[in-house]
């Protein structure tokens, strides 16, 4: 959609002690558009995840955010540029309800007072906003919820803040069909609200059913990042397991010595060459 | 694509309205859902007062209900702290010496060193606050076991009290101020006063709240709860009030004896500051966050270890408070104060009152009620002339009834999902 991207990511490089984890990472995530990004269990999405969140300082590379240069060195610049991290677990307390949750650590005060109408009436209209409607009341201790509901509060706390970026780690790994596609839809309502989205996913049906590009990586390096319309499934579970597929991905060959899991592909690269 | 529940319109706020039929079945499925709450301290303290004013018809008089106040008094304000600790689901088993420790130090600064009274206090506060903060860095910050830590600080208080009392006597507190905590009362109509000013405030309260959140157009308790509640609490300080204000002197030409102890009210205050601090404050939210969900709380940035360090400052704080008013209960401190049974008393208050030993559930009123069970007990079972090892045992049973219905009703939550 929009020419500059909100979050351009160039050369990252990210080492723990004497392994590399990120190599030279590229990655661009347009305002409105879901960027899904893919790669086998080590390929260091969550370590990009957490460069991107603050969390792990990057060893080297550049951030641009909406066009101009960043640093990020803790969660909290990160939450003032306006990136969100909805992880897949251990974000919600059971004990308290969903409004509680959702300000949670960010609390509105009126003097020493929490604001209890404010937090209320706001976390109403970002549900609102979201046409969540599967909730019963915001008074409901999250214990309560389902695991979709769940996950829908913790996206919801995710975009109450006016942020601009949220990142999905693997939203629907845990949930049943019927949750996994109002959870889907709820991810593509946000980028169509004009948030960028980058979503985590290990299913390839969830990818292409709302992402607009897919970046792949492979053992530390981006071996692709193309438009969803532009790939097909098969070429991006080789790119997954392999590194590359066709003319996409890395020009060695010496990346295939490691690809041996191309075979559970059962496809060729030949066929939409 | 499908929801789970598919309304018809509208945003997830647009509840229907509650009626006061609606709120009673909420109650009631959230109690079946194992939100039980404070109904076995409520249940069990009217079976225990019903077979004691059976059985011991003097178990009902104004002297001795009078007399439950300040016999429950010091472990109802150490268990107010110690919920503080349980919500994180942590434990201090030194809130019993270090409320000894505390109150030797207000001996020793009032007696000995001969300071007044407000000093005294002051002293017996800051030296739980030391207490509890050499406590909490040794949990939070070197990763100790709470259990063990304070299991070792239990030990050594002990040894501090007899090193601060000079071994085996003890020192008698005789300054008129501390001495009136918990054996004066208040004037009747200070206490009638008192009565009016905390339902006035708890219903000018109640009402606004109501208030703001129709004006906002919020899902609200039907008013006529609303009332209810007010009405109760009125109810119940009304027919306590009166009760004490009774003459409870057996000679009146003697001595006159009537009136709210002055324990009941520093109770009352203490209660409504940690209500306050625990459901009005973005700090109490965070305490039932990191009892709730540590890395829930760790990643909504809160500062979990300040907030671990700070509930056993709090706890020890409040079991100085606990140690002032049993000194002055006993007129002095000997080796024994907060020892014994004083510690189990405050964790089975705290736990029969509905505050769970799993962390992230519970309130400071469960104290209040809590204690008064264990008052009862301990009240009761004296009356009828039961020993001291009977009580003991009665109480551990208690306790243990507690804890069993804790768990319990945490099993049957995590199957109903309403934790």
């Amino acid at each position: 959609m929009s020419t500059t991207p909100l979050l351009e990511l160039r050369g990252i490089d990210k080492s723990f002690g004497p392994v590399q984890v990120l190599r030279d990472v590229a990655l661009t995530a347009h305002a409105g558009e879901v960027t899904a990004l893919v790669g086998d269990n080590g390929a260091g999405k969550s370590t990009l995840v957490k460069c991107i969140s603050g969390i792990y300082p990057a060893d080297d590379g550049q951030f641009l955010f909406d066009g101009s240069p960043v640093s990020i060195h803790s969660p909290r610049e990160a939450a003032a540029l306006g990136i969100e991290v909805v992880y897949q677990d251990l974000a919600l307390c059971d004990n308290l309800d969903i409004v509680q949750n959702m300000f949670l650590g960010r609390e509105k005060r009126s003097g020493i007072v929490l604001d209890e109408p404010t937090m209320e009436q706001m976390a109403a209209e970002t549900l609102a906003a979201l046409s969540v409607r599967s909730v019963k009341s915001l008074r409901q201790h999250v214990s309560s919820l389902s695991g979709g509901q769940r996950q829908t509060v913790a996206i919801a706390k995710a975009v109450l803040w006016n942020s601009r970026l949220v990142i999905l780690d693997e939203p629907t790994a845990a949930l049943g069909v019927a949750q996994t596609a109002q959870v889907l839809e709820l991810v593509r309502r946000l980028a169509d609200n004009g948030l960028a989205v980058v979503l985590i996913s290990h299913n390839m049906n969830d990818v292409f059913a709302i992402s607009d590009r897919i970046a792949a990586l492979y053992l530390g390096q981006m071996v692709a990042q193309v438009r969803t319309t532009d790939i097909t499934h098969a070429q991006v579970v080789e790119l997954i397991t392999a590194g590359r597929s066709g003319a996409l991905g890395l020009a060695d060959a010496n990346a295939g010595s490691a690809g041996n899991g191309t075979g559970s592909t059962d496809t060729i690269s030949g066929a939409v060459r | 694509m499908t929801t789970t529940v598919v309304r018809n319109e509208g945003p997830a706020a647009v509840e229907p309205t509650p009626t006061v039929g609606s709120h009673v079945r909420d109650y009631w499925s959230r109690v079946r859902g194992g939100d039980i709450g404070a109904l076995p301290a409520i249940l069990g303290l009217v079976v225990l007062c019903t077979v004691f004013a059976i059985m011991r018809p003097s178990f009902l008089t104004a002297g001795n209900f009078a007399n439950l106040f300040t016999q429950g008094a010091a472990v109802t304000l150490i268990a107010m702290g110690l919920i503080f600790v349980l919500l994180l689901g942590e434990i201090d088993l030194s809130a019993g010496f270090a409320s000894g420790v505390c109150a030797a130090i207000l001996a020793n600064v009032a007696t000995k060193l001969g300071y007044p009274w407000y000093v005294a206090v002051l002293a017996a506060i800051v030296t739980g606050v030391v207490i509890g903060t050499v406590l909490g860095f040794l949990v939070t910050k070197i990763g100790i076991p709470s259990f063990v830590v304070t299991l070792a600080g239990f030990l050594a208080f002990q040894g501090i009290v007899l090193m601060l009392i000079s071994g085996g006597s003890n020192i008698a507190v005789n300054d008129s101020t501390l001495v009136a905590i918990a054996n004066r009362n208040l004037p009747p109509v200070v206490g009638w006063l008192l009565a009016a000013v905390a339902v006035g405030g708890y219903a000018a309260a109640q009402l606004l709240r109501h208030r703001k959140r129709l004006s906002r157009g919020l899902v609200t308790d039907p008013i006529a709860v609303v009332l209810g509640r007010i009405g109760a609490l009125a109810l119940i300080l009304g027919v306590a009030v009166f009760i004490l204000n009774q003459e409870r002197s057996r000679n009146v030409l003697v001595s006159s004896l009537k009136g709210v102890p002055i324990v009941v009210p520093v109770i009352a205050v203490l209660l409504i500051l940690w209500t306050f601090v625990l459901h009005r404050t973005s700090y109490g939210r965070h305490v039932y966050a990191v009892g709730g969900n540590k890395e829930a709380a760790r990643r909504a940035g809160i500062n979990v270890d300040r907030i671990r360090i700070s509930v056993f400052v709090i706890c020890s704080a409040m079991a100085a408070v606990g140690g002032i008013v049993a000194a002055s209960r006993a007129n002095s401190v000997d080796p024994n104060t907060g020892g014994s049974n004083v510690l189990l008393y405050a964790v089975g208050a705290a736990v029969i009152g509905g505050t769970s030993l799993f962390g992230g559930k519970g309130r400071v009123l469960d104290a209040v009620l809590g204690g008064a069970v264990v008052a009862v007990i301990d009240n009761g079972m004296g009356l009828m002339g039961y020993t001291a090892g009977v009580k003991y045992v009665v109480t551990g049973v208690v306790l243990l009834l507690a804890a069993s219905v804790d768990a319990l009703s945490r099993r049957r939550s995590a199957v109903s999902g309403t934790r």
